[in-house]
Protein backbone atom coordinates (compact mmCIF):
# COMPACT_ATOMS: atom_id res chain seq x y z
CA UNK A 1 0.00 0.00 0.00
CA UNK A 2 0.93 3.62 -1.04
CA UNK A 3 2.01 5.51 2.06
CA UNK A 4 -0.22 8.14 0.86
CA UNK A 5 -2.87 5.75 1.19
CA UNK A 6 -2.38 3.84 4.29
CA UNK A 7 -2.45 7.40 5.97
CA UNK A 8 -5.62 8.12 4.50
CA UNK A 9 -6.97 4.78 6.04
CA UNK A 10 -5.13 5.15 9.23
CA UNK A 11 -6.15 8.46 10.15
CA UNK A 12 -9.34 9.28 11.72
CA UNK A 13 -10.93 12.44 10.41
CA UNK A 14 -11.13 14.11 13.31
CA UNK A 15 -6.90 14.15 13.46
CA UNK A 16 -7.29 15.99 9.78
CA UNK A 17 -9.66 18.17 10.85
CA UNK A 18 -8.56 21.73 11.80
CA UNK A 19 -10.31 23.03 14.74
CA UNK A 20 -10.33 26.04 16.49
CA UNK A 21 -6.84 27.22 18.17
CA UNK A 22 -5.35 24.03 16.27
CA UNK A 23 -2.34 25.30 16.31
CA UNK A 24 -2.11 24.68 20.37
CA UNK A 25 -4.75 22.49 21.14
CA UNK A 26 -4.58 19.31 18.92
CA UNK A 27 -7.69 17.72 20.52
CA UNK A 28 -10.33 18.06 22.91
CA UNK A 29 -11.93 15.11 24.56
CA UNK A 30 -14.84 14.28 27.05
CA UNK A 31 -15.70 11.17 28.72
CA UNK A 32 -18.60 10.27 30.23
CA UNK A 33 -18.44 6.74 32.63
CA UNK A 34 -21.87 4.94 33.08
CA UNK A 35 -22.98 1.66 34.53
CA UNK A 36 -25.80 -0.51 34.61
CA UNK A 37 -27.93 -0.47 37.86
CA UNK A 38 -29.16 -4.11 38.53
CA UNK A 39 -25.89 -5.59 37.06
CA UNK A 40 -22.41 -6.08 39.50
CA UNK A 41 -19.31 -4.01 37.80
CA UNK A 42 -17.00 -5.05 35.63
CA UNK A 43 -14.77 -6.73 37.96
CA UNK A 44 -17.35 -9.08 39.57
CA UNK A 45 -19.83 -9.41 36.72
CA UNK A 46 -20.21 -12.77 35.06
CA UNK A 47 -19.38 -12.99 31.29
CA UNK A 48 -23.36 -13.18 30.85
CA UNK A 49 -24.12 -10.13 32.42
CA UNK A 50 -21.45 -8.58 30.62
CA UNK A 51 -23.17 -9.87 27.15
CA UNK A 52 -26.21 -7.92 28.61
CA UNK A 53 -24.77 -4.93 28.47
CA UNK A 54 -23.88 -5.15 24.75
CA UNK A 55 -26.99 -6.55 23.50
CA UNK A 56 -28.76 -3.22 25.04
CA UNK A 57 -26.01 -0.71 24.02
CA UNK A 58 -26.31 -2.71 20.54
CA UNK A 59 -30.46 -2.18 20.33
CA UNK A 60 -29.55 1.90 21.15
CA UNK A 61 -27.26 2.13 18.88
CA UNK A 62 -29.61 0.93 16.16
CA UNK A 63 -31.92 3.24 16.34
CA UNK A 64 -32.93 5.68 13.93
CA UNK A 65 -32.75 8.65 15.82
CA UNK A 66 -29.25 8.02 17.37
CA UNK A 67 -28.13 7.04 13.78
CA UNK A 68 -29.73 10.09 12.18
CA UNK A 69 -26.99 12.34 14.45
CA UNK A 70 -24.33 9.90 14.22
CA UNK A 71 -24.57 8.12 11.26
CA UNK A 72 -23.49 4.68 11.20
CA UNK A 73 -22.32 3.44 14.33
CA UNK A 74 -20.02 0.04 14.51
CA UNK A 75 -20.02 -2.35 17.73
CA UNK A 76 -16.50 -4.25 17.68
CA UNK A 77 -16.66 -7.31 19.90
CA UNK A 78 -12.75 -7.73 21.62
CA UNK A 79 -12.40 -11.22 21.26
CA UNK A 80 -13.18 -10.81 16.86
CA UNK A 81 -9.78 -7.76 16.82
CA UNK A 82 -6.44 -9.43 16.16
CA UNK A 83 -3.91 -8.07 18.48
CA UNK A 84 -2.57 -5.66 15.98
CA UNK A 85 -5.91 -4.37 15.56
CA UNK A 86 -6.48 -3.67 19.55
CA UNK A 87 -2.93 -2.03 19.58
CA UNK A 88 -3.99 0.38 16.60
CA UNK A 89 -7.02 1.59 18.40
CA UNK A 90 -5.10 1.73 21.51
CA UNK A 91 -2.77 3.87 19.78
CA UNK A 92 -5.46 6.19 18.31
CA UNK A 93 -6.79 6.67 21.80
CA UNK A 94 -10.55 4.98 21.06
CA UNK A 95 -9.59 2.13 23.17
CA UNK A 96 -7.80 1.84 26.52
CA UNK A 97 -4.84 -0.73 26.86
CA UNK A 98 -7.21 -2.54 29.36
CA UNK A 99 -10.41 -2.75 27.40
CA UNK A 100 -7.79 -4.26 24.57
CA UNK A 101 -6.89 -6.98 27.60
CA UNK A 102 -10.67 -7.88 28.27
CA UNK A 103 -11.89 -10.91 27.14
CA UNK A 104 -15.41 -11.91 24.74
CA UNK A 105 -17.99 -9.23 26.73
CA UNK A 106 -15.41 -6.53 25.92
CA UNK A 107 -16.54 -3.87 22.87
CA UNK A 108 -16.53 -0.74 21.74
CA UNK A 109 -18.39 0.96 19.26
CA UNK A 110 -16.91 3.61 16.75
CA UNK A 111 -18.76 6.16 14.35
CA UNK A 112 -17.79 6.54 11.45
CA UNK A 113 -15.25 9.73 11.30
CA UNK A 114 -13.96 8.17 14.94
CA UNK A 115 -14.66 11.37 17.08
CA UNK A 116 -17.18 8.98 19.35
CA UNK A 117 -16.13 5.87 21.05
CA UNK A 118 -18.19 4.17 23.42
CA UNK A 119 -15.95 1.72 25.04
CA UNK A 120 -18.03 -1.46 26.69
CA UNK A 121 -17.34 -3.52 29.97
CA UNK A 122 -13.98 -1.96 30.71
CA UNK A 123 -13.41 -0.43 34.21
CA UNK A 124 -17.13 1.07 33.66
CA UNK A 125 -20.16 -0.75 32.05
CA UNK A 126 -20.43 1.93 29.73
CA UNK A 127 -17.70 5.06 29.16
CA UNK A 128 -18.59 7.22 26.12
CA UNK A 129 -16.06 9.33 24.77
CA UNK A 130 -16.18 12.19 22.21
CA UNK A 131 -12.57 13.25 20.40
CA UNK A 132 -12.51 16.35 18.80
CA UNK A 133 -9.85 18.18 16.87
CA UNK A 134 -8.34 21.25 18.30
CA UNK A 135 -10.24 23.46 21.01
CA UNK A 136 -13.92 22.45 21.29
CA UNK A 137 -14.19 21.21 23.99
CA UNK A 138 -17.96 22.04 24.48
CA UNK A 139 -18.66 20.77 21.39
CA UNK A 140 -17.30 17.67 22.61
CA UNK A 141 -19.27 17.96 25.90
CA UNK A 142 -22.89 18.81 24.39
CA UNK A 143 -22.08 15.71 22.03
CA UNK A 144 -21.35 13.11 24.92
CA UNK A 145 -24.25 14.64 27.31
CA UNK A 146 -26.95 13.68 24.20
CA UNK A 147 -25.78 10.89 23.73
CA UNK A 148 -25.97 9.97 27.08
CA UNK A 149 -29.53 11.11 26.83
CA UNK A 150 -30.35 8.63 24.55
CA UNK A 151 -28.74 5.34 26.59
CA UNK A 152 -30.17 7.26 29.78
CA UNK A 153 -34.25 6.58 27.69
CA UNK A 154 -33.64 2.98 27.44
CA UNK A 155 -31.14 1.77 30.39
CA UNK A 156 -30.96 2.44 34.03
CA UNK A 157 -28.20 4.10 35.06
CA UNK A 158 -26.72 3.32 38.76
CA UNK A 159 -27.12 6.85 40.06
CA UNK A 160 -27.34 7.89 43.84
CA UNK A 161 -29.34 11.07 44.82
CA UNK A 162 -26.30 12.35 47.35
CA UNK A 163 -22.80 10.83 44.98
CA UNK A 164 -24.38 11.25 41.87
CA UNK A 165 -23.40 8.14 39.02
CA UNK A 166 -21.93 5.55 40.34
CA UNK A 167 -18.73 4.14 39.02
CA UNK A 168 -16.33 1.64 39.50
CA UNK A 169 -13.68 3.91 40.95
CA UNK A 170 -14.75 6.39 43.47
CA UNK A 171 -12.30 8.66 41.64
CA UNK A 172 -15.36 8.75 38.82
CA UNK A 173 -18.35 9.01 41.22
CA UNK A 174 -20.24 11.92 40.69
CA UNK A 175 -20.35 13.27 37.39
CA UNK A 176 -18.43 10.56 36.28
CA UNK A 177 -17.12 13.37 33.59
CA UNK A 178 -13.87 13.25 32.49
CA UNK A 179 -12.09 16.20 30.41
CA UNK A 180 -8.92 17.02 28.90
CA UNK A 181 -7.22 19.16 26.08
CA UNK A 182 -4.20 18.00 24.39
CA UNK A 183 -2.02 20.40 23.91
CA UNK A 184 1.09 21.44 22.08
CA UNK A 185 3.18 23.94 24.07
CA UNK A 186 6.90 23.88 22.76
CA UNK A 187 7.30 27.60 23.70
CA UNK A 188 6.55 27.17 27.28
CA UNK A 189 8.83 24.41 27.90
CA UNK A 190 11.68 26.46 25.87
CA UNK A 191 11.31 29.64 28.35
CA UNK A 192 10.97 27.46 31.16
CA UNK A 193 7.39 29.05 32.02
CA UNK A 194 5.65 25.55 32.20
CA UNK A 195 7.09 23.88 35.36
CA UNK A 196 5.79 27.55 37.17
CA UNK A 197 2.24 27.22 36.00
CA UNK A 198 2.14 23.44 37.11
CA UNK A 199 1.04 24.21 40.34
CA UNK A 200 -1.41 27.11 39.76
CA UNK A 201 -2.98 24.72 37.83
CA UNK A 202 -3.47 21.54 40.07
CA UNK A 203 -4.53 23.81 42.80
CA UNK A 204 -7.81 24.63 40.32
CA UNK A 205 -8.64 20.73 40.78
CA UNK A 206 -6.94 20.38 37.31
CA UNK A 207 -4.16 18.06 36.53
CA UNK A 208 -1.54 18.03 34.40
CA UNK A 209 0.05 15.01 32.17
CA UNK A 210 2.72 14.20 29.55
CA UNK A 211 1.43 12.57 26.42
CA UNK A 212 1.16 8.83 27.03
CA UNK A 213 -0.77 9.56 30.39
CA UNK A 214 -0.57 9.44 34.01
CA UNK A 215 3.40 9.15 35.35
CA UNK A 216 4.79 9.96 32.15
CA UNK A 217 7.00 13.24 31.26
CA UNK A 218 5.97 15.51 28.77
CA UNK A 219 7.22 14.01 25.39
CA UNK A 220 7.36 16.09 22.44
CA UNK A 221 5.77 18.92 24.83
CA UNK A 222 2.75 17.80 24.87
CA UNK A 223 0.13 18.14 27.77
CA UNK A 224 -2.96 16.69 28.61
CA UNK A 225 -4.83 18.80 31.16
CA UNK A 226 -8.31 17.14 32.89
CA UNK A 227 -10.35 17.56 35.22
CA UNK A 228 -8.98 15.63 38.65
CA UNK A 229 -12.64 15.98 40.61
CA UNK A 230 -16.22 14.63 39.90
CA UNK A 231 -18.04 15.50 42.53
CA UNK A 232 -19.47 18.25 44.22
CA UNK A 233 -19.02 20.57 40.90
CA UNK A 234 -21.44 20.36 38.07
CA UNK A 235 -20.39 18.99 34.21
CA UNK A 236 -20.94 22.79 33.20
CA UNK A 237 -18.46 24.34 36.00
CA UNK A 238 -15.58 21.28 35.15
CA UNK A 239 -15.82 22.12 31.59
CA UNK A 240 -15.68 25.70 32.29
CA UNK A 241 -13.11 26.20 34.69
CA UNK A 242 -10.93 23.80 32.10
CA UNK A 243 -11.90 26.00 29.27
CA UNK A 244 -10.39 29.22 31.23
CA UNK A 245 -7.29 27.67 31.83
CA UNK A 246 -6.66 26.08 28.61
CA UNK A 247 -7.43 29.57 27.19
CA UNK A 248 -5.00 31.17 29.01
CA UNK A 249 -2.23 28.66 28.13
CA UNK A 250 -3.07 29.40 24.72
CA UNK A 251 -2.58 33.08 25.42
CA UNK A 252 0.79 32.35 26.99
CA UNK A 253 1.77 30.16 24.40
CA UNK A 254 1.53 32.49 21.96
CA UNK A 255 2.80 35.43 23.64
CA UNK A 256 6.31 33.07 24.57
CA UNK A 257 6.27 32.18 20.56
CA UNK A 258 6.75 36.08 20.05
CA UNK A 259 9.12 36.85 22.16
CA UNK A 260 11.19 33.91 20.92
CA UNK A 261 10.90 34.72 17.42
CA UNK A 262 11.68 37.82 17.92
CA UNK A 263 14.37 38.43 20.92
CA UNK A 264 15.94 34.47 20.09
CA UNK A 265 15.12 34.82 15.97
CA UNK A 266 18.33 32.93 15.12
CA UNK A 267 18.80 29.79 18.18
CA UNK A 268 14.88 28.89 17.51
CA UNK A 269 15.42 28.69 13.50
CA UNK A 270 18.33 26.97 14.04
CA UNK A 271 16.74 24.40 16.66
CA UNK A 272 13.80 23.56 14.51
CA UNK A 273 16.46 23.48 11.31
CA UNK A 274 18.12 20.77 12.73
CA UNK A 275 15.59 18.50 13.88
CA UNK A 276 14.04 19.02 10.24
CA UNK A 277 17.53 17.72 8.75
CA UNK A 278 17.63 15.49 11.16
CA UNK A 279 14.16 13.61 10.59
CA UNK A 280 14.72 14.26 6.67
CA UNK A 281 17.40 12.19 6.62
CA UNK A 282 17.65 9.83 10.01
CA UNK A 283 18.14 6.14 9.09
CA UNK A 284 17.23 5.18 12.42
CA UNK A 285 15.39 7.29 15.38
CA UNK A 286 14.13 6.45 18.64
CA UNK A 287 10.16 6.94 19.62
CA UNK A 288 11.28 9.89 22.02
CA UNK A 289 13.65 11.58 19.83
CA UNK A 290 11.16 11.20 16.92
CA UNK A 291 8.61 12.92 19.21
CA UNK A 292 10.71 16.27 20.14
CA UNK A 293 11.84 16.53 16.49
CA UNK A 294 8.39 16.46 15.00
CA UNK A 295 7.46 19.29 18.17
CA UNK A 296 10.12 21.27 16.82
CA UNK A 297 8.81 20.76 13.15
CA UNK A 298 5.59 21.63 13.90
CA UNK A 299 6.91 25.02 15.92
CA UNK A 300 8.75 25.81 12.50
CA UNK A 301 5.54 25.04 10.47
CA UNK A 302 3.84 27.51 12.89
CA UNK A 303 5.92 30.41 12.76
CA UNK A 304 5.85 30.00 9.14
CA UNK A 305 9.95 29.10 8.83
CA UNK A 306 8.79 25.68 7.19
CA UNK A 307 6.57 25.39 4.45
CA UNK A 308 5.11 22.98 2.38
CA UNK A 309 4.75 20.57 5.18
CA UNK A 310 1.43 19.85 6.30
CA UNK A 311 0.58 21.23 10.08
CA UNK A 312 -1.50 17.95 10.88
CA UNK A 313 2.07 15.96 10.51
CA UNK A 314 2.89 16.14 14.08
CA UNK A 315 -0.80 14.65 15.14
CA UNK A 316 -0.35 11.70 12.73
CA UNK A 317 3.02 10.82 12.72
CA UNK A 318 3.21 11.11 16.25
CA UNK A 319 -0.31 8.17 15.82
CA UNK A 320 1.71 6.81 12.87
CA UNK A 321 4.96 5.92 14.41
CA UNK A 322 4.26 3.91 17.10
CA UNK A 323 4.88 0.04 17.46
CA UNK A 324 1.39 -1.03 16.59
CA UNK A 325 0.93 1.54 13.71
CA UNK A 326 4.42 0.32 12.39
CA UNK A 327 4.10 -2.97 12.34
CA UNK A 328 0.57 -2.80 10.60
CA UNK A 329 2.18 -1.11 8.29
CA UNK A 330 5.20 -3.00 7.57
CA UNK A 331 2.63 -6.38 7.47
CA UNK A 332 4.88 -7.88 9.84
CA UNK A 333 5.90 -8.00 13.29
CA UNK A 334 9.35 -5.83 14.30
CA UNK A 335 11.74 -5.75 16.81
CA UNK A 336 12.75 -2.83 18.61
CA UNK A 337 15.70 -1.82 16.10
CA UNK A 338 13.57 -2.70 13.14
CA UNK A 339 11.13 0.04 14.43
CA UNK A 340 13.34 2.00 14.93
CA UNK A 341 14.30 2.09 11.55
CA UNK A 342 11.03 1.87 10.13
CA UNK A 343 10.23 4.83 12.00
CA UNK A 344 12.85 6.54 10.03
CA UNK A 345 11.94 5.77 6.98
CA UNK A 346 8.11 6.26 7.62
CA UNK A 347 8.90 10.05 8.84
CA UNK A 348 11.09 10.70 5.86
CA UNK A 349 8.68 9.19 2.96
CA UNK A 350 6.20 11.24 4.65
CA UNK A 351 7.97 14.87 4.93
CA UNK A 352 8.84 14.13 1.04
CA UNK A 353 4.78 13.65 0.43
CA UNK A 354 4.46 17.35 0.72
CA UNK A 355 7.70 18.69 -1.33
CA UNK B 1 22.72 8.59 32.56
CA UNK B 2 23.46 5.90 30.38
CA UNK B 3 21.19 2.87 31.08
CA UNK B 4 22.30 0.64 33.62
CA UNK B 5 20.98 -2.35 31.37
CA UNK B 6 22.04 -1.76 27.74
CA UNK B 7 24.54 0.53 28.45
CA UNK B 8 23.92 2.23 25.28
CA UNK B 9 20.39 4.14 25.51
CA UNK B 10 19.49 6.82 27.87
CA UNK B 11 18.06 6.33 31.29
CA UNK B 12 14.96 7.29 31.03
CA UNK B 13 13.21 6.16 34.40
CA UNK B 14 15.16 6.52 37.95
CA UNK B 15 13.47 4.51 40.73
CA UNK B 16 14.47 3.02 43.92
CA UNK B 17 13.57 0.21 45.37
CA UNK B 18 13.33 -0.61 48.88
CA UNK B 19 13.86 -4.82 49.69
CA UNK B 20 14.27 -6.20 52.97
CA UNK B 21 15.30 -2.45 54.16
CA UNK B 22 18.18 -2.51 51.60
CA UNK B 23 18.11 0.17 49.15
CA UNK B 24 18.97 0.19 45.63
CA UNK B 25 18.93 2.44 42.81
CA UNK B 26 17.88 1.62 39.30
CA UNK B 27 18.48 3.81 35.98
CA UNK B 28 17.09 2.11 32.83
CA UNK B 29 15.96 3.12 29.51
CA UNK B 30 12.11 2.37 28.44
CA UNK B 31 12.98 -0.64 26.11
CA UNK B 32 14.84 -2.40 28.60
CA UNK B 33 12.17 -1.94 31.42
CA UNK B 34 9.33 -3.04 29.07
CA UNK B 35 11.95 -6.34 29.15
CA UNK B 36 12.33 -7.00 32.67
CA UNK B 37 8.42 -6.17 33.08
CA UNK B 38 9.54 -2.72 35.18
CA UNK B 39 6.70 0.26 35.42
CA UNK B 40 5.83 0.95 32.06
CA UNK B 41 5.48 4.64 31.45
CA UNK B 42 2.81 5.44 29.43
CA UNK B 43 0.61 2.13 28.24
CA UNK B 44 -0.53 1.42 32.06
CA UNK B 45 -2.85 4.15 32.68
CA UNK B 46 -4.43 2.62 35.75
CA UNK B 47 -0.97 2.05 37.45
CA UNK B 48 -0.31 5.47 39.68
CA UNK B 49 -4.32 6.02 40.41
CA UNK B 50 -5.32 2.52 41.66
CA UNK B 51 -1.71 2.15 43.42
CA UNK B 52 -1.99 5.77 45.46
CA UNK B 53 -5.58 4.60 45.95
CA UNK B 54 -5.12 1.60 47.17
CA UNK B 55 -2.41 2.68 49.38
CA UNK B 56 -5.07 5.59 51.04
CA UNK B 57 -7.50 3.18 51.29
CA UNK B 58 -5.43 0.52 53.07
CA UNK B 59 -3.83 3.09 55.47
CA UNK B 60 -7.69 3.83 56.29
CA UNK B 61 -8.51 0.05 56.96
CA UNK B 62 -5.26 -0.19 59.14
CA UNK B 63 -5.81 2.90 61.19
CA UNK B 64 -9.55 1.66 61.69
CA UNK B 65 -8.77 -2.34 62.38
CA UNK B 66 -6.29 -1.35 65.29
CA UNK B 67 -9.09 -0.09 66.93
CA UNK B 68 -12.15 -2.56 66.15
CA UNK B 69 -10.28 -5.77 64.64
CA UNK B 70 -13.67 -7.42 63.83
CA UNK B 71 -15.16 -4.36 61.76
CA UNK B 72 -12.81 -5.20 59.20
CA UNK B 73 -14.03 -8.45 58.41
CA UNK B 74 -17.59 -7.67 58.63
CA UNK B 75 -18.44 -5.08 56.39
CA UNK B 76 -19.51 -6.96 52.85
CA UNK B 77 -22.02 -6.19 50.07
CA UNK B 78 -24.92 -8.39 50.83
CA UNK B 79 -25.68 -7.73 46.46
CA UNK B 80 -22.11 -8.71 45.14
CA UNK B 81 -20.23 -10.15 48.43
CA UNK B 82 -16.91 -7.95 48.07
CA UNK B 83 -15.77 -7.30 51.31
CA UNK B 84 -14.47 -4.05 52.29
CA UNK B 85 -10.96 -5.50 52.73
CA UNK B 86 -11.55 -6.66 48.54
CA UNK B 87 -11.97 -3.04 47.68
CA UNK B 88 -9.42 -1.46 49.77
CA UNK B 89 -7.18 -3.52 48.15
CA UNK B 90 -8.40 -3.01 44.65
CA UNK B 91 -9.50 0.47 44.98
CA UNK B 92 -12.79 -0.67 43.13
CA UNK B 93 -16.36 -1.07 43.84
CA UNK B 94 -18.46 -4.51 43.35
CA UNK B 95 -22.02 -3.07 41.77
CA UNK B 96 -23.63 0.04 42.57
CA UNK B 97 -24.87 -1.55 46.25
CA UNK B 98 -21.50 -1.80 47.64
CA UNK B 99 -21.45 2.26 47.57
CA UNK B 100 -24.57 1.93 50.64
CA UNK B 101 -22.75 -1.34 51.92
CA UNK B 102 -19.54 0.47 52.86
CA UNK B 103 -22.02 3.74 53.28
CA UNK B 104 -20.30 6.32 55.71
CA UNK B 105 -16.70 4.84 55.69
CA UNK B 106 -16.85 6.14 52.05
CA UNK B 107 -17.05 10.18 53.19
CA UNK B 108 -13.47 10.48 54.31
CA UNK B 109 -12.29 8.96 50.77
CA UNK B 110 -14.00 11.15 48.43
CA UNK B 111 -13.26 14.06 50.79
CA UNK B 112 -9.75 13.01 49.98
CA UNK B 113 -10.20 12.44 46.32
CA UNK B 114 -12.80 14.96 45.21
CA UNK B 115 -11.02 17.84 47.09
CA UNK B 116 -13.57 17.54 50.43
CA UNK B 117 -16.21 17.20 48.48
CA UNK B 118 -18.55 14.58 49.01
CA UNK B 119 -22.32 15.48 47.29
CA UNK B 120 -22.84 15.72 43.60
CA UNK B 121 -24.02 18.65 42.06
CA UNK B 122 -24.59 17.69 38.49
CA UNK B 123 -26.86 16.26 35.79
CA UNK B 124 -29.71 13.94 37.04
CA UNK B 125 -30.60 11.04 34.47
CA UNK B 126 -33.82 12.69 33.11
CA UNK B 127 -36.46 9.47 33.07
CA UNK B 128 -35.34 7.79 36.29
CA UNK B 129 -34.27 10.59 38.31
CA UNK B 130 -37.38 12.56 38.31
CA UNK B 131 -37.90 12.64 41.78
CA UNK B 132 -34.54 13.26 42.41
CA UNK B 133 -34.98 16.31 40.20
CA UNK B 134 -37.85 17.67 42.05
CA UNK B 135 -36.05 17.09 45.79
CA UNK B 136 -33.36 19.62 44.47
CA UNK B 137 -35.78 21.90 42.41
CA UNK B 138 -37.72 21.96 45.93
CA UNK B 139 -33.92 22.63 48.18
CA UNK B 140 -33.31 25.41 45.87
CA UNK B 141 -36.78 27.07 45.88
CA UNK B 142 -36.48 27.03 49.75
CA UNK B 143 -33.05 28.64 49.61
CA UNK B 144 -34.46 31.44 47.61
CA UNK B 145 -37.26 31.54 49.96
CA UNK B 146 -35.11 31.92 52.89
CA UNK B 147 -33.53 34.95 50.35
CA UNK B 148 -36.77 36.44 49.77
CA UNK B 149 -38.03 36.69 53.53
CA UNK B 150 -34.50 38.31 54.57
CA UNK B 151 -34.69 40.72 52.21
CA UNK B 152 -38.24 41.53 53.10
CA UNK B 153 -39.67 40.57 49.32
CA UNK B 154 -42.68 39.09 50.90
CA UNK B 155 -44.78 38.98 47.48
CA UNK B 156 -41.78 36.89 45.90
CA UNK B 157 -41.57 35.25 49.17
CA UNK B 158 -45.64 34.25 48.99
CA UNK B 159 -45.41 33.13 45.37
CA UNK B 160 -41.92 31.28 46.26
CA UNK B 161 -43.68 29.38 49.12
CA UNK B 162 -46.60 28.00 46.84
CA UNK B 163 -44.61 26.58 44.28
CA UNK B 164 -42.95 24.43 47.19
CA UNK B 165 -46.36 23.49 48.87
CA UNK B 166 -47.06 22.96 44.90
CA UNK B 167 -44.17 20.57 44.37
CA UNK B 168 -44.38 18.79 47.47
CA UNK B 169 -47.57 17.53 47.11
CA UNK B 170 -46.59 16.50 43.36
CA UNK B 171 -43.94 14.47 45.48
CA UNK B 172 -46.13 13.09 47.99
CA UNK B 173 -48.64 11.81 45.71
Amino acid sequence: MSLDKFIKNAVSDWMKGDGPDSDIVMSSRVRLARNEDTIPFPLIATEDQLQTVVTEVGDVITRSDVTDELGKLELLRMNQLKGIQKRVLVEKHLISPNLAEESTAGSVVLSENESVSIMLNEEDHIRIQCLYPGFQLQQAWEKANSIDDWFEANINFAFDEKVGYLTSCPTNVGTGLRASVMMHLPALVMTEQMNRMLPAINQLGLVVRGIYGEGSEALGNIFQISNQITLGRSETEIIEDLANVAKQLIDQERQARNTLAQQSRLRLEDKIYRSYGILSHARTIESKEATQRLSDVRLGIDLGFIKNTSANILNELIVLTQPGFLQQYAGEMLTAEQRDERRAKLIRERLLLNE
Amino acid sequence: MICQECGERQATLHFTKIINGEKTEFHICEVCAKEKGEVLPGMDNSFSIHNLLSGLLNFDATNNSTMNPNMQQSKQCPKCGLTYSQFSRSGRFGCSQCYKAFGERLEPLFRKVHSGNISHYGKIPRRSGSLIQMKREIQELKQQLQRAISNEEFEQAAQLRDNIRSLENKLNQ
